[in-house]
């Protein structure tokens, strides 16, 4: 008869052990988690403005080049006699031949490529920053629900543990942005 | 688990007389099946994940290809969601749209997804694809399917052994110990043992599936993603050629062109690996509270 009751007091206290051994771990991982939403954060701030200042590094070169064919073309269109008419011609062609050049030396360089590798960039950032929300968010559900779930929440409440805040948004924040595509011209 | 022991035990009591009288007391034949099992399980357990990825030819990410890049980046996000770290991902130049995860546990696992995936689906839809091998590799599913294969293996062995001694001279003396109201189960136990556990492997390999996409779900909060993902997979019905059979169960969608995965009922649910792939799709509309699409395939009744 004794070793049942000692039997029962074992079981006991291997099951009040790793209840607490549960909410303390979850506890941790919880400010694991909500450091981790930082660290997406940072690189947010790290990573956007540089990859802004590449992609309108690019568009720069080419725009330069553009503009040099256009200036041509708009000085062969309005050029008067045939020498003037055929100096302008061979400076369109010369021009051209540099974009033709051009493509062929970078064969990489598409500003749509460029303005697309941007877009998923961006994507990619604002996505893992809502993913470590979430998963900081499911943590705190998990924690809170195993301090008022019945046999864990003596243990919970006996070792004073505390429930944790799930990640809000401001209201504000809420609304439906504008998306608004026209040119300022 | 259980099974094995019953079957060990079974064993013990028809040849070996344990638990009567005049045999012995201690279950021979239990305690080697289960010593012979674990020294497989490690065995497999450490080798596994690279022998499978060679085995498929798989080649890591390309740095240059928008999709590649993609790819990296989804799967960095379902790592955040599911908490997991980073897996390794891999890909494979195949045309066939299919996906896996291997990998011991979660700190050296793998993903692979094949280039023809990449090709057909969008970036929501290979999210759910990647979710769903996240599932698995948070759920421990190659660690699961890889214990019951082991003990599919040692349970065949165990009856194999039972059935030749069965012929012994050892059997006509020690059978008068036993009675026969337990003996004839326990001889039916064994002789079917095989047959009952590879059964009982394919149904959890079938359960492990929809609990894998219902996790993935849990992940991306976004059925639907998964669900046109799964729908384009089907479409495509390409098979993929370098998966066996071995690792047929690793695969988001059977690779292997077996009849029997695209039929639903009585037996196709009995001997797949997958669950039947419309069953899935219309159980993730359903979690997103829509009603289902219309399928190309048979009985919709069945399900509604």
């Amino acid at each position: 008869m004794i070793y049942v009751i000692w039997g029962i007091v074992f079981v006991a206290g291997i099951w009040l052990i790793s209840t607490y051994n549960t909410l303390t771990a979850l506890r941790l991982r919880i400010d694991n988690a909500w450091r981790q939403i930082d660290v997406q954060l940072k690189r947010r701030y790290d990573l956007i403005p540089n990859l802004i200042e590449s992609v309108k590094g690019y568009m720069q070169f080419e725009q330069d080049t553009l503009q040099k064919v256009i200036d041509a073309r708009s000085q062969a269109m309005v050029s008067k006699g045939i020498k003037e008419a055929a100096s302008a011609q061979t400076a369109l062609t010369q021009s051209l031949g540099q974009v033709f050049a051009l493509m062929e030396n970078y064969p990489d360089l598409k500003s749509n490529q460029n303005v697309l590798n941007l877009q998923e960039e961006l994507t990619g950032t604002e996505s893992r920053i809502a993913f470590a929300r979430q998963y900081y968010n499911d943590l705190v559900t998990q924690y809170n629900t195993k301090q008022q779930v019945f046999p864990s929440n003596m243990i919970a409440g006996f070792f004073r543990f505390q429930p944790s805040e799930l990640f809000s948004v401001p209201e504000a924040e809420k609304a439906l942005p504008k998306v608004d595509l026209r040119l300022r011209s | 688990m259980v099974f094995f022991i019953l079957v060990g035990w079974s064993v013990d009591y028809l040849y070996l007389g344990v638990f009567t009288p005049k045999g012995p007391t201690i279950p021979i034949a239990t305690l080697s099946a289960l010593a012979f099992s674990t020294i497989m399980t490690l065995t497999a357990y450490y080798g596994g994940a690279d022998l499978v990825l060679a085995s498929v030819g798989a080649e890591p990410l390309d740095g240059k290809i928008p999709e590649h890049r993609e790819l990296h980046n989804v799967v960095t996000e379902m790592a955040l969601a599911s908490g997991c770290p980073m897996p390794k991902v891999c890909v494979v130049f195949d045309p066939a749209p299919n996906a896996f995860a291997t990998g011991q546990d979660e700190k050296s696992s793998a993903i692979c997804v094949t280039t023809g995936l990449l090709a057909i689906l969008n970036r929501d839809e290979t999210q759910g694809v990647v979710a769903h091998e996240m599932a698995h590799i948070r759920n421990h599913d190659t660690l699961v399917m890889l214990l019951v294969s082991v003990l599919l293996g040692g349970i065949a062995l165990l009856a194999d052994w039972a059935q030749r001694s069965c012929f012994s001279s050892r059997y006509t003396r020690r059978s008068r110990d036993g009675s026969a109201l337990i003996a004839i189960p326990a001889l039916l136990l064994v002789v079917l043992s095989p047959l009952i556990s590879r059964l009982m492997a394919l149904a959890v390999s079938r359960q492990r599936e929809y609990m894998a996409d219902a996790t993935a779900v849990e992940f991306t909060r976004n059925p639907l993603g998964l669900a046109h993902a799964l729908e384009k997979i089907r479409d495509a019905g390409l098979p993929f050629n370098k998966a066996t059979r071995g690792t047929a169960h690793l695969f988001i969608v059977n690779p292997l062109r077996r009849r029997v995965n695209e039929r639903e009922g009585g037996l196709a649910d009995l001997l797949a690996t997958h669950p039947p792939i419309d069953r899935r799709i219309r159980l993730l509309y359903q979690m997103a509270g829509l009603p289902s699409p219309a399928m190309p395939s048979s009985a919709d009744a069945k399900f509604a």
